[in-house]
């Protein structure tokens, strides 16, 4: 029972992650109806940042912070640079130019970091636990866990009372109409982006959190389970997005745990075999968009 | 003086000429109907002037303004406003959210805000008790009533209509229509889009014919209703 227990706050642990991640990628999904495969690269920039802000001393709970800022600014340097002059075009252009964008991201952090993997100073307390019992809780998966939970509240309040939110709930339904509504295009996508970019360097910091390492490539394998996660959930739907994240997690976590050790090889093949028995359950998702297949843009 | 003049328009849809050198002009506090077939180019039409879709060629002109090259966006806020075909309310937002979306342009202006809401939910009484409804919950009469008051929640001065009764009960469409007279005998001048010919030649005051992405014929509507050209205009022979 204990270790269910013990596993089971992992799989909410881990599973926030990638529903933080995959919220991040929903959102630009739902309202620009693209994938941004450079998700994971904001990741990685927090990552770095938080390693610079070790290196020259920053307490952690200044660099956390400061490192998820300048997540958000580099995903508005995206967009403007990267995303916009491409607005209009097709879904596989917007697709290979976040690629672009991800691979020319990568080889800069190569070049001008280092292709090896680099330690970041973290507080020691993050690497210590609690004891209930038997029970050893980590104190970062206690942070990860309410961190995320409390940005998954934050993240719906914004959605449900501001004028920017219920603008972005507008145009991810319609976006045409919701200009014709006097609300600008670039304030709702670069809001959009500002807010992925934030859930991306939340996740970036937890993430790095768990393994006191960043490298050019790390914000990759993240990404396409986060990627899974908003599929399995619904693409372009939040909800349904936060529910594949943590159902992703769930998956993984205890399949680790409970398979038997010579099949443990087999752990990713069988987790996306799950996925793909619960998407021909659900072919639009656990919690299906509101507009599954109406055009974006 | 003419509050709205397209001159020449324009519109392509890759190699599809949807609307071919249209020229029409309103005046102020008027309802003018745009009457003509499936396709004739009603629509794209609406949505060139609103700058949903692009002006190939042409010009539109709000108050004495240019309005091509804008973005849509910028139009309600000069006093232009189009209630799409359709209806195309957000469906997974509540009514009064849709509303609120609606005085964007009126944002700094709380009172102001507040007073539209206030009309509308004295101009479409059945707004206020499913104000908290989800929008895509309500019959399509609603959310039709739903979709114009969202439009008029800017005060625009020119209200662009587009099908405003198709699909609807019968008695819902004189509902919808008594409304529209009652907007311009409030001030807003009218262009509608629309199938049922007899009824938007009852409101209006004038009418244009398009068929085949041009106006046919254009007239009173008094004398639009007793002519052949309409029913010439749909048929296909000039």
């Amino acid at each position: 029972m204990d270790v269910f227990i013990q596993q089971s706050i992992n799989a909410v642990s881990l599973g926030g992650t990638y529903a933080l991640l995959a919220l991040g990628l929903a959102i630009i999904f739902s309202i620009m109806g693209m994938i941004n495969f450079a998700h994971g690269e904001l990741m990685t920039i927090t990552g770095y940042a938080l390693m610079y802000c070790g290196l020259v001393g920053l307490p952690f709970v200044i660099a956390a912070p400061f490192a998820i800022l300048i997540a958000v600014v580099a995903a508005l340097l995206m967009e403007r640079i990267a995303f916009r002059p491409v607005r209009n075009s097709s879904g596989a252009t917007l697709l290979v130019t976040s690629f672009a964008v991800a691979v020319i991201l990568q080889t800069l952090f190569q070049n001008l970091v280092s292709p090896r993997s680099q330690a970041v100073i973290l507080p020691d307390m993050l690497a210590q636990s609690v004891h209930f019992g038997s029970l050893s809780i980590g104190i970062n998966q206690i942070l990860s866990i309410t961190i995320t939970l409390v940005i998954l509240v934050l993240l719906n309040w914004f959605l449900r009372h501001t004028i920017l939110g219920m603008a972005m709930r507008a145009a991810a339904e319609d976006f045409s109409i919701t200009r014709l509504m006097g609300v600008r295009a670039n304030a709702v996508i670069a809001g959009a982006f500002a807010i992925s970019g934030a859930l991306a360097g939340v996740a970036g910091v937890l993430w790095v959190a768990q393994r006191a390492s960043v490298d050019p490539l790390m914000g990759f394998i993240p990404v396409l389970k986060a990627f899974i996660a908003a599929i399995l959930g619904g693409l372009g739907s939040l909800t349904g997005a936060v529910a594949g994240g943590f159902a992703l997690g769930f998956i993984e976590i205890y399949l680790a745990a409970y398979l038997p050790d010579h099949i443990q090889p087999y752990r990713e093949a069988l987790a996306l075999g799950i996925v793909i028995f619960l998407l021909l359950l659900r072919p639009n998702g656990l919690v299906p968009a509101f507009n599954v297949g109406r055009e974006k843009v | 003086m003419a509050i709205l003049t397209v001159e020449g328009l324009h519109v392509h849809y890759g190699p599809v000429e949807a609307v071919r050198g249209v020229s029409l002009s309103i005046e102020d506090g008027e309802i003018v109907a745009l009457l003509g077939a499936n396709g004739a180019g009603k629509s794209s039409t609406l949505n060139a002037i609103v700058g949903l879709v692009p002006t190939h060629q042409g010009q539109i002109g709000f108050k004495g303004d240019s309005l091509v090259g804008l973005a849509t966006e910028q139009l309600v806020r000069l006093g232009i406003t189009l209630t799409p075909e359709g209806r195309r309310v957000f469906g997974s937002l509540t009514v009064e959210e849709n509303l609120l979306l609606g005085s964007m342009p009126l944002r700094k202006s709380a009172d102001r805000r507040k007073q539209n809401l206030e009309r509308m939910f004295d101009l479409f009484p059945i707004l206020v008790e499913r104000r908290q409804q989800i929008a895509g919950t309500l019959s399509g009469g609603q959310q039709q009533m739903l979709a114009i008051a969202r439009s008029l929640m800017s005060s625009p001065k020119l209200l662009l209509l587009d099908e405003p009764s198709l699909g609807l009960a019968p008695q819902i469409v004189d509902t919808i229509f008594d409304q529209i007279v009652a907007l311009r005998d409030s001030g807003i001048t009218i262009l509608l889009v629309e199938q049922n010919v007899a009824m938007s030649l009852e409101v209006a005051d004038r009418g244009y014919v398009m068929a085949a992405g041009s106006i046919v014929t254009s007239g009173t509507a008094k004398d639009l209703g007793s002519s052949h050209l309409i029913e010439q205009a749909y048929l296909g022979h000039q």
